[in-house]
């Protein structure tokens, strides 16, 4: 027991150490530094932005990148301010804002899964709602086995969470959770695990889960099967793009910035974050 | 001679800098975490961490008091199953195995002591809580997360206790066995009393490793934010509450989870608080 204690306080030791050189170094860097850009917006793009950035500026040194998250409302206002050389926005644009101009880098679709041994095939938007609010408790109720519904939901500030709410409006507090669970492979183990669980992920993990074996189904919508395919045409209901916005054409390092983000070489770093990417034109 | 001066106060220097640095770092880290919940406590009076109707950060309510329930009840229903069974099997290995079995025994514990805690998350999450499921529904609980940490701590324990027991000089067991005493005799009115601080702080090591544990607890927990009702009921611990929404909270969200950590670490202090005066009270 001693040793380990000892071991953990070198480690940590060791740590600050290399923190402490670590932000010299960063430091040194950023005096180096020509070309700026600042981005601000949406804390759902920000972290694949923040992962793109890190590969654009081991790719061009010399580049040095901003990214601060304050929600896409930020991101508009800073972009037309001019405090922002882009935006960072995780809808389409609205009809008063067509002075901006949108990039989309990637989609995000959210899919209600069961597991593989429901019976239950459909569910309304409203079933949905009802289920998650504590209003429906029992599969009996939607043409299912009588079982209690154990109801899966995400922790606060998930993207998948706000996408969620925000279609079936509702608010967090609104709904009775039974299992609060953080990541999409949690999410889907959870359900593994329990015949009569109801909950929500990612579309392209669950897509990719499903398709390995994994005993889950994966809800339609509206009709609308829910597949990475679907959210990529854009007739899956439960979707919204993932957007970069200017105030004008973007020129230079934005513009050079922003072709980077929506090029193939982004593609793995936007479905590492269970994101959809967009076609390559 | 001199040379042995030497050595000694060179050491004694190591030492005082091995010291200084492990005593910085405890107040580095909590200074740390009073700078980064600073921009909440300074707005919001801290009884609203108490008073608030429910835990929904982005809302703006922060009750953290379900939460340290949740904690509190998880690790002392572990530790109410890890005691027992830890003190009975480091009593096993050191007064009633034959050796041949003692030893497979011990190094049987000791590899439990070292399976990674994602290990028995992950256990728990695919069998633990289907079975419990089965049960009554929804399987992620209160239970499921104190069987989770008894497993856990229950090596640190035995071991722990193990080694109390051994530190025992060995005419104390002598002589109680020249006066006749029988084994539980022996056990009863030597080895316990004169083991017992070591075993008291192998229980508070224990204490502090299931109030701390994150993933497994985040695995099998079912982290709804709530004060149960049953041992079947959903809980969320202070920790697996930072590593749930730590990676997307921002402002406030993100203020407040510091907050829940400054509260994890003075749960922490007083456990180890209560330890030092048990302690003394040993020897009183």
């Amino acid at each position: 027991m001693l040793m380990i204690t000892t071991h953990k306080r070198l480690l940590l030791f060791s740590l600050t150490c290399l923190a402490i050189g670590f932000g010299w170094f960063a430091s040194a860097d950023a005096n180096a530094a020509s070309q700026r850009l600042v981005l601000t917006g949406s804390s759902t793009v920000a972290p694949l932005v923040g992962e793109i950035v890190r590969k654009y500026e081991s790719m061009h040194p010399g580049v040095r990148i901003d990214v601060q998250t304050g929600g896409s409302s930020r991101g508009i206002n800073d972009t037309r301010n001019g405090i922002a050389d882009i935006g960072m926005v995780s809808r389409a644009l609205k009809p008063n804002e067509k002075d901006l101009h949108a990039y989309t880098i990637a989609l995000d679709g959210v899919s209600v899964i069961l597991h593989a041994s429901n019976p239950v095939s459909v569910l309304s938007k409203q079933q949905i709602a009802d289920i998650y609010t504590g209003k429906i408790t029992n599969w009996k109720s939607v043409g299912g086995a009588d079982a209690r519904i154990t109801v899966v939901n995400k922790a606060e500030g998930r993207s998948t969470l706000e996408l969620f709410l925000q279609y079936f409006q509702l608010k967090n507090s609104q709904i009775k959770p039974h299992i609060i669970i953080g990541d999409n492979p949690q999410g889907i183990k959870t359900i593994t695990g329990n015949p009569h669980a109801v909950g929500y992920v990612s579309i392209g993990a669950a897509e990719y889960e499903a398709k390995r074996g994994a005993p889950i189904r994966l809800l339609a919508l509206d009709g609308v099967d829910a597949s990475v395919a679907h959210v990529h045409s854009g007739a899956f209901p439960l979707s919204r793009p993932l957007n970069l916005i200017t105030s004008h054409v973007p020129q230079g390092l934005a513009q050079h910035f922003i072709t980077f983000a929506r090029s193939q070489q982004t593609h793995e770093l936007v479905e590492a974050q269970y994101f959809v990417p967009i076609s390559a034109e | 001679m001199f040379q042995s001066v030497q050595n000694d106060a060179l050491t004694c220097w190591v030492l005082r800098a091995g010291a200084v640095i492990s005593a910085l770092v405890m107040l580095l880290i909590l200074a740390f975490l009073l700078i980064e919940s600073w921009p909440v406590l300074d707005q919001i009076t801290p009884a609203r961490f108490f008073t608030d109707t429910s835990w929904h950060p982005i809302e703006g309510t922060y009750n953290l008091t379900p939460m340290l329930s949740g904690t509190l009840l998880a690790s002392m229903g572990a530790l109410l199953l890890a005691i027992p069974l830890g003190i009975t099997s480091a009593l096993f290995i050191v007064f009633y195995a034959p050796t041949h079995l003692a030893l497979p025994y011990k190094r049987m514990i000791e590899l439990l002591a070292g399976i990674p805690s994602v290990v028995f998350g992950f256990w728990g999450l695919t069998t633990l809580v289907p079975l419990i499921n089965q049960l009554h529904p929804p399987g992620a609980s209160l239970l499921a997360a104190i069987l989770v940490l008894t497993l856990m701590i229950l090596p640190t324990i035995t071991l722990t206790t193990y080694s109390a027991l051994k530190a025992v000089p060995s005419e104390f067991l002598h002589n109680a066995a020249a006066l006749g005493l029988s084994r539980w005799g022996m056990i009863h009115g030597i080895a316990f009393p004169a083991a017992r601080s070591g075993i008291v702080a192998g229980v508070i090591l224990a204490a502090g490793r299931a109030i701390g544990e994150t993933m497994a607890v985040l695995m099998v927990a079912g982290n709804v934010v709530q004060h149960p009702e049953g041992l079947f009921d959903p809980i969320r611990t202070l920790a697996a509450n930072i590593a749930l929404e730590m990676a997307y909270a921002m402002g406030d969200h993100r203020a407040v989870l510091f907050v829940s950590g400054l509260l994890l670490m003075l749960l922490v202090m007083v456990l180890s608080a209560m330890a030092s005066k048990i302690g003394k009270n040993q020897y009183a």
